[in-house]
């Protein structure tokens, strides 16, 4: 990945050195942002803002985690 | 309060079925033999994805979980949906961690993150400590399911000790018998019968309520009260218990696969990729955790009272009780049997799969290190199969000796004691910088500041003036503010600051540091790679290492 690297040409297939890993912070940081859900406005249902956007947040872990998942896989 | 009977013959029925369940398990995808340590407490090393996706979430959300966050939901509001993030967070913050960790287990046949760090740090003190830490934490999470047993059987009317002593003998039998396969299996049940609960409970609660607006508006109406507001609860979090909030989810997530417990499941699956795929699918359960912290506020709604609650008097009552007793009020009586044993047997799956992995602390890194050097693998198996009857007996023994709130307490202080060993264990399947007396010092200074912490706490609520929670207020450092934080988050913090002075000092006096055992590739290895130990065997040793 960067030229210093020194290491012998047979070096193993597999490295956890990818840039995909990056994605996972949007689902580490996001749902650490109170500022974000931290409202009653827009209640979805009735419910408010607080208790249905964090939970939509485990979809949006699920579909970064996947993505990391699939392009990483193998590697 | 008389005895349900309908509810009671059914959760009977269901809970002698996983009890067969958990002895039957010992034949399933039967060994070769059993007496090793890699089949009794890790099952084959050989699960693939859905057994580990039911098997680590059978682990991982736990009974005491089902009804502790609802709990607290319905005494504090907000602040006890703290659970959802926390699981949100954890899957990738953990994904990288663990599948390193699984491989370098692989090759070089750890069973224990004590194992881990004996190796990587050359180091037998701080595996040691990062092993007794372990085995503290756990000790009182398993007392706490029996609590989660407990408060079912309370709502079913059904009091004293005798029932949860009956349920853990037989929990007690069947691990010893049947070893990490037990949990697995009984694990498709729990899993099951807990998703069918949730799901019909957010669908019937709020109809029978009139609807989501008619819950939110009883429960704010409940934490608009002068009382509620002065302990911080309500519908939304305030400006002082924010930084908590995150910090209580983002500690909480760090925390949760140090624990021994959690890494027994990752270590028994086939494959790195089995372990990477269940990152993105383990979610499904932190899902249906947050729906269950709702029932929390359904059942302030529905006019719950806990268990042994008297408002006049001003006595809270045992608020463990109010989801089994919401289920009491919306179901009919069978299917409330059917929702009481998802709660009971969810008690088992972490109960056995933390006694296993206490025992294999026990048996690896301190019978085999320090008492018999020489133990063979079936002597391992031996030891920690005893080691596993005697865990559940000291469990047993801290419920009907203590007071529940002492197993409470001691879990709280788990939670912050455990997160001590993240800089040996977690940043040490990355990195190989800090210095072995780094950690030893950085892990003293975060226990001893975390103790600190939690004694300084009080809990106006149950009139106790230490170890009252983890929230440390920022004015006890001379902080001119009301904010609060997350204990164990500021004693890692504490902690990594020293691992990382002292690591700078000795590097500095050239002070000799451990050998590492392990090598970089070891850290990407996949199923089917060369293991360390494949040769030492074939020479009859069949140990890991000697060094």
């Amino acid at each position: 990945m960067s030229t210093t690297d020194d290491r012998p040409p047979e070096q193993p297939a597999r490295s956890d050195r990818n840039h995909w890993y990056w994605l996972l912070l949007i689902p580490i940081i996001v749902p650490l942002l109170p500022m974000l859900y931290n409202g009653t406005d827009p209640t979805l249902w009735g419910i408010p803002r607080f208790y249905w956007l964090q939970l939509l947040f485990v979809v949006l872990s699920v579909v970064v985690t996947l993505v990391v998942y699939r392009q990483t896989r193998g590697r | 309060m008389d005895v349900k009977v309908t509810e009671l013959v059914i959760f009977c029925i269901l809970f002698a079925l996983v009890s067969v369940l958990g002895f039957v398990a010992s034949r399933w995808r039967r060994p070769e033999t059993m007496e090793h340590l890699d089949e009794w407490g890790l099952g084959g090393r050989n699960f693939g994805g859905w057994i580990t996706w039911f098997l680590l979430g059978g682990d991982l959300y736990t009974a005491y979980t089902f009804v502790a966050v609802p709990a607290l939901m319905y005494g504090a509001g907000a602040l006890g949906f703290y659970a959802l993030p926390y699981t949100v967070v954890l899957y990738p913050i953990v994904l990288l961690p663990l599948v390193r960790l699984w491989s370098v287990s692989h090759v070089h046949g750890f069973v224990t993150p004590a194992d881990f760090v004996r190796a990587r740090f050359g180091s037998s003190t701080l595996a040691l400590l990062v092993a007794i830490t372990g085995f503290i934490a756990t000790m009182p999470y398993i007392a706490l399911q029996l609590v989660g047993i407990e408060a079912v059987l309370k709502a079913m009317g059904v009091e004293g000790k005798w029932p949860i002593t009956i349920a853990f003998l037989i929990l007690a039998i069947y691990t010893y018998n049947s070893g990490l396969r037990a949990p697995a299996l009984i694990a498709f049940v729990k899993d099951t019968l807990i998703y069918l609960t949730v799901i019909v409970a957010v669908i019937v609660i709020p109809a029978k309520l009139g609807g989501w607006d008619a819950i939110f508006s009883a429960a704010g109406a409940k934490f608009s009260a002068p009382a509620a507001q002065a302990a911080g609860s309500g519908l939304l979090l305030n400006a002082n218990n924010q930084l908590n909030y995150i910090t209580l989810a983002f500690g909480s997530a760090l925390a949760l696969f140090l624990y021994p417990h959690s890494l027994t499941g990752v270590l028994a699956a086939r494959s790195r990729d089995t372990v990477k795929r269940n990152m993105a699918a383990l979610p499904a359960y932190s899902f249906v955790l947050g729906l269950l912290a709702l029932l929390g506020l359904m059942a302030i709604a529905a006019k719950i009272v806990p268990v042994g609650a008297d408002p006049a008097a001003g006595m809270a009552g045992d608020r463990n009780t109010v989801v089994p007793l919401l289920f009491d009020w919306a179901f009919p009586s069978w299917f409330t049997g059917i929702a009481h044993a998802a709660v009971g047997i969810g008690a088992l799956v972490p109960a056995a799969v933390m006694s296993i992995a206490a025992a294999n602390l026990f048996t690896r890194n301190i019978y085999t290190e320090y008492i018999r050097p020489s133990a063979s693998p079936a002597e391992e198996a031996r030891v920690s199969k005893l080691a596993s009857l005697a865990v559940k007996f000291v469990a047993v023994i801290l419920v009907l000796g203590l007071d529940t709130q002492y197993s409470i307490d001691l879990q709280l202080i788990g939670g912050v004691i455990i997160l001590q060993t993240l800089p040996a264990v977690a940043l040490g399947v990355f990195t190989r910088w800090f210095h072995k007396w780094g950690l030893v010092a950085g892990w003293a200074v975060g226990m001893a500041a975390g103790f600190w912490m939690l004694w300084t706490i009080p809990n106006p609520a149950t009139k106790r003036e230490h170890f009252g929670g983890s929230a440390f207020k920022l004015s006890e450092l001379g902080l001119d503010t009301k904010w609060t934080i997350y204990t164990g988050f500021l004693a890692v913090t504490l902690n990594l600051i020293v691992a990382v002075l002292v690591t700078w000092g000795l590097r500095a006096g050239k002070v000799p540091d451990g050998v590492d055992l392990t090598k970089p590739s070891d850290y990407t290895a996949e199923q089917g790679d060369p293991k360390v130990h494949d040769i030492p065997e074939l020479v009859g040793d069949g140990k890991t290492s000697s060094t």
